[in-house]
C-alpha cells in the first residue's frame, strides 16, 4: 500500500476542484439559508417549511440527488437555452447546496430562537431598529452556533462531494470510482484518505472560527477565516493555472474497458498533437447527453444501449439494420458523429461456472429456464430495469427463485462463491475467460447486440485531425483482445495492469 | 398647574381576545415618581410598555410632551426615555462600557470614557467596571448597569418594569433608594412598575392602582396608607401596613 504515498501528490488538481466546489456550495448555501433563517425567526410557519423541505432532501441519497439534477438541467434548457451546462460543476453545485442547507438552516433558526428574551427586548428598549438588532445583537450572538451548523455543512459537503465524478465534475471522487472499477485499492484509500483530510482540515478551521467567535477572540476568528480564504483562493488559482484552452474532453463510464478506452483514445490524441482530459466514473445515463451538448467530446457507447435508452426501441432488426439506424439517428437528432465501430460487442450474456452448467445440464437460455425456479440470478444494479431482461423473460418465460444487485465487479465474486447461480456478463468481460465461465446461448435473439461505438461530440465531429487520429481504431479491436486488456485490469494477482498499461498492450495487440 | 409631561389618552390594549388594558386615562406631571403597581396580569407593564411604543395600543393614544409616541421615530423616542427591566438584559457580548453607551450610539453618538465613568459613579460602580463582561458581574452589580445605560442618553422620563424583582431583599432596597435619589439629583420623571406596594409607597409620590386593566386608584403613599383607593388598592396596601405593624409590635414588646 505504499503506492498510496506516490498517488497523493498527484491529486492536486482533484483536489482544487474539490475545494472550489466544496466552497462554492457551502458559500451559496450560506447565501440562501442565513437569510431565510432570519426570515423563518420573524415566522413560525416559514420557520417549519423551511426546515421540513430542507430536512426532505436530506432523505434524498446525495448519488440520487446528484444524478437528479441532470435530467432537471436538461429540461431547463428549454428555457435557459442549450447553454445551460446539465453536466459538471452546476448540477454538482446545486445538489450539494441543497444538501448543505440543512444544517446551516436548522442551526440559525435553533440560535435565533433560544436569543435570551430579556436582551432582545433590551434592544428594542434601547431604540435599536430591526437591522440594527439583527446586525449588533442577533447575528453575534447566534454566530457560534451558525458556526457548529456550517462545520456540519462542511464536513457533508466535502464528502458527498465525492460523488460529483458521476455527473462529469472533477473530484476527490475520481481516484475513489476508477480504484473501485479496476480494483486498485491504493487510488481508492488515496482518494478517501485526501477527502478525509480535507474534511478534518476544514472541521478544525472552522472550529477555531467558531470559538474564536464563542470566546470573541479576534485573533482566532479573523486567523481562521483568512486560513480559510487563502486555502480556496490557492485552490482557485490552481484551477485557474491550467490552460484556458479547451482539452479535448474524453467521457468513461464505470467499468474497466471504459478506462481503458479511454485511455487508449487520449493517447493516440495526445500523439497526434492535442491536450485531452479525462472524465471518468461518470452515470451510464449521463455520457449520452453528455456527449450530444459537447460537454464531453468523445466517448465509447454501444449499439444496444442506444437502440433501447435512446431510440426507445424494443424491437431488435438484427445487427447491421441496427447500427446503421443509430448512426443515421445520432447524426440527424444529436450532431453526434458515430465514427464506426471498435470491432467488438459487449453484450449482455447470460453466464454460469462449468461445473454448475454442467450439473444442471444447462446450455442455451432455454434449458436455463426449466431450472430457473431453483436459481438466483445476479446482475448489475441497471441490468434488472433494462428492457433486455424483460425481453428475455418474455422470450424464454424465466423466472428465477430470486434476483440479486451486485457492483459490475463483485459480480463475478458472487458467482464463484455460489451466491449466485448465474450472472448476466458481459461478452468482453476478461472474467468469462480467466473464471472459464460458460456463456449461454440464446437461441429467441432476445438479447441485442452491444457493438462498442466511438461516438464524436457535435464540437469536434468536423475536426480532421481527431478523426485521422481516431481512425485507425475502426474494427482494430478484437473480442478476444478487449477481454484480454480488461482481465489485465481487473484482476488482483501480479499481473495486474492500469488502465493505462492494459490501453498501451491493447493498442500493440491491435498493431496500432 | 404645568402641562403634564405624559398623558395615557383612553389606552386600550387588546392581544387577540384578551384586553390587557381596558381604557386608561390619566395625566402624570413632570417631575413625579409614579408607581403603578397591581397583580400579575392587571396590565401594568403592558401600560407602561406602550410609552416606549414596545406595545402599540389599540385604542387611545399616549402623549410624551405635547407629541403622540405613535408619530415618533422609536429610535428617537426610545433615546429620551430610560427603559430599565426585570430581565436588564445586557448585551453579553458588549463591554458594560459598550453596553451603557449603546443607546447614544445608535444615535451616532460616542460616549467618552469620562462620561461612562460618570455614569458608573452614579450608580455606584467603580469606573474600573466598564471594562468587564456582563457574565463577570453579580445581579445586583447588572441592574445598576441596566440603570445606567437608561440614564447614559440623558432621558426625560426613566420607565421601569419590576426593576429591582430579581434581586435579594438588601441589594433591592439599596437599589431602589439609590434610584430615588437619581430621580430627585437628575430632575427626572420616573415610572416603576411593581407588584410589590411596600416598595410602591416607600419611592413613590403618587401610586396607581390597576386591576383587570382598569386604573382602579390614584392616590398618595399617605392617602393609601391612610385608607383611601378602594377595595382593590387597600388590600395591596394592607400588606406592607399589616407587616410593618407586626414588626413594630415585636419591637414594642421586646
Amino acid at each position: 500500500m505504499g503506492e498510496i504515498w506516490d498517488i497523493l501528490p498527484s491529486l492536486g488538481e482533484k483536489l482544487a476542484a474539490h475545494v472550489v466546489l466544496s466552497a462554492s456550495a457551502i458559500g451559496l448555501a450560506m447565501l440562501i439559508a442565513l437569510p431565510m433563517a432570519v426570515w423563518a425567526s420573524r415566522s413560525a410557519i416559514v420557520a417549519r417549511l423551511a426546515l421540513s423541505l430542507a430536512s426532505l432532501v436530506q432523505t434524498i441519497p446525495a448519488l440520487a440527488l446528484l444524478a437528479l439534477f441532470f435530467p432537471l438541467l436538461l429540461s431547463l434548457r428549454a428555457v435557459f437555452g442549450e447553454g445551460l451546462p446539465a453536466f459538471g460543476f452546476l448540477p454538482a453545485l446545486m445538489a450539494l447546496t441543497l444538501y448543505a442547507l440543512l444544517p446551516i438552516l436548522r442551526n440559525a433558526v435553533t440560535a435565533q430562537a433560544n436569543l435570551d428574551e430579556g436582551v432582545l427586548e433590551a434592544a428594542d428598549g434601547v431604540g435599536m431598529t430591526k437591522w440594527q438588532k439583527l446586525v449588533l445583537v442577533e447575528a453575534p450572538l447566534s454566530a457560534p452556533f451558525i458556526m457548529a451548523g456550517i462545520r456540519t455543512a462542511s464536513v457533508w459537503t466535502i464528502g458527498a462531494a465525492t460523488l460529483s465524478t458521476t455527473i462529469g465534475q472533477p473530484s476527490l471522487g475520481d481516484p475513489i470510482f476508477a480504484g473501485l472499477q479496476t480494483q486498485n485499492w491504493a487510488l481508492v484509500l488515496a482518494g478517501c484518505l485526501a477527502s478525509a483530510g480535507l474534511a478534518l482540515a476544514a472541521d478544525n478551521l472552522l472550529w477555531v472560527i467558531e470559538v474564536g467567535l464563542a470566546r470573541r477572540s479576534r485573533a482566532m476568528t479573523f486567523g481562521g477565516i483568512a486560513v480559510v480564504a487563502a486555502g480556496i483562493l490557492a485552490a482557485l488559482w490552481a484551477q485557474g493555472s491550467g490552460s484556458d484552452e479547451r482539452r479535448i474532453v474524453i467521457a468513461a463510464k464505470q467499468f474497466s474497458e471504459q478506462y481503458i478506452l479511454a485511455q487508449l483514445i487520449g493517447s493516440r490524441l495526445e500523439a497526434a498533437g492535442y491536450a485531452v482530459e479525462y472524465r471518468d466514473g461518470l452515470g451510464s445515463a449521463v455520457v449520452h447527453s453528455a456527449v450530444a451538448a459537447s460537454s464531453v467530446d468523445i466517448s465509447v457507447d454501444y449499439t444496444g444501449t442506444i437502440w433501447t435508452n435512446y431510440l426507445n426501441r424494443k424491437d431488435n432488426p438484427g445487427r447491421e439494420a441496427m447500427y446503421e439506424t443509430i448512426v443515421d439517428w445520432e447524426a440527424r437528432e444529436n450532431k453526434v458523429k458515430v465514427l464506426g465501430r471498435l470491432g467488438f460487442e459487449n453484450a449482455y450474456a447470460f453466464a454460469m461456472r462449468q461445473d454448475r452448467a454442467r450439473e444442471l445440464g444447462v446450455t442455451s437460455l432455454a434449458d436455463l429456464a426449466v431450472v430457473a425456479s431453483q436459481l438466483t440470478v445476479g446482475g448489475d444494479p441497471e441490468f434488472f430495469e433494462r428492457p433486455e431482461w424483460a425481453a428475455v423473460q418474455a422470450a424464454y418465460g424465466l423466472r428465477f427463485a430470486k434476483s440479486r444487485n451486485f457492483a459490475p465487479t463483485f459480480m463475478y465474486n458472487a458467482l464463484a462463491s455460489g451466491e449466485a447461480d448465474v450472472i448476466s456478463a458481459y461478452t468482453s468481460d476478461g472474467r468469462i475467460a480467466a473464471d472459464k465461465l460458460v456463456v449461454l446461448d440464446d437461441p429467441e435473439g432476445a438479447l441485442p447486440s452491444y457493438d462498442a461505438l466511438l461516438m464524436l461530440s457535435p464540437r469536434i465531429a468536423g475536426d480532421k485531425g481527431v478523426v485521422a487520429a481516431l481512425q485507425p481504431l475502426i474494427g482494430a479491436i478484437t473480442v478476444e483482445a478487449m477481454r484480454e486488456a480488461n482481465f489485465a485490469v481487473d484482476r488482483e494477482d501480479a499481473g495486474k495492469l492500469t488502465p493505462k498499461a492494459a490501453a498501451e498492450g491493447l493498442a500493440k495487440q491491435a498493431g496500432l | 398647574m404645568p402641562p403634564p409631561l405624559l398623558r395615557f389618552d383612553g389606552v386600550i390594549c387588546r392581544f387577540g381576545p384578551v384586553t390587557a388594558v381596558g381604557g386608561v386615562t390619566c395625566d402624570l406631571a413632570a417631575g413625579s415618581f409614579v408607581a403603578l403597581v397591581g397583580a400579575s396580569g392587571s396590565g401594568k407593564s403592558t401600560l407602561l410598555k406602550t410609552v416606549n411604543t414596545l406595545v402599540r395600543p389599540s385604542e387611545g393614544r399616549v402623549l410624551f410632551g405635547a407629541e403622540d409616541v405613535s408619530t415618533l421615530k422609536p429610535a428617537r423616542l426610545r433615546r429620551r426615555v430610560g427603559y430599565v427591566f426585570q430581565g436588564v438584559g445586557l448585551f453579553p457580548h458588549f463591554s458594560v462600557a459598550e453596553n451603557i453607551a449603546i443607546g447614544p450610539r445608535l444615535a451616532g453618538e460616542k460616549l467618552p470614557p469620562a462620561r461612562i465613568a460618570e455614569l458608573l459613579q452614579l450608580v455606584e460602580l467603580d469606573p474600573a467596571f466598564a471594562r468587564r463582561m456582563p457574565d463577570e458581574l453579580s445581579g445586583g452589580q447588572r441592574q445598576r448597569v441596566g440603570v445606567a445605560r437608561a440614564l447614559a442618553g440623558g432621558p426625560e422620563l426613566l420607565i421601569m418594569d419590576e426593576p429591582f424583582g430579581a434581586l435579594d431583599p438588601v441589594t433591592r432596597d439599596a437599589l431602589g433608594r439609590k434610584v430615588r435619589e437619581l430621580h430627585e439629583r437628575l430632575g427626572l420623571t420616573t415610572v416603576m412598575v411593581t407588584h410589590d406596594m411596600a416598595e410602591a409607597l416607600l419611592l413613590a409620590d403618587r401610586v396607581l392602582v390597576m386591576d383587570k386593566g382598569a386604573l382602579v386608584a390614584d392616590e398618595t403613599p399617605h392617602a393609601l396608607l391612610a385608607g383611601a383607593g378602594g377595595a382593590v388598592a387597600q388590600r395591596l396596601a394592607s400588606v406592607p401596613r399589616e407587616q410593618a405593624e407586626r414588626l413594630a409590635a415585636m419591637e414594642d414588646h421586646a
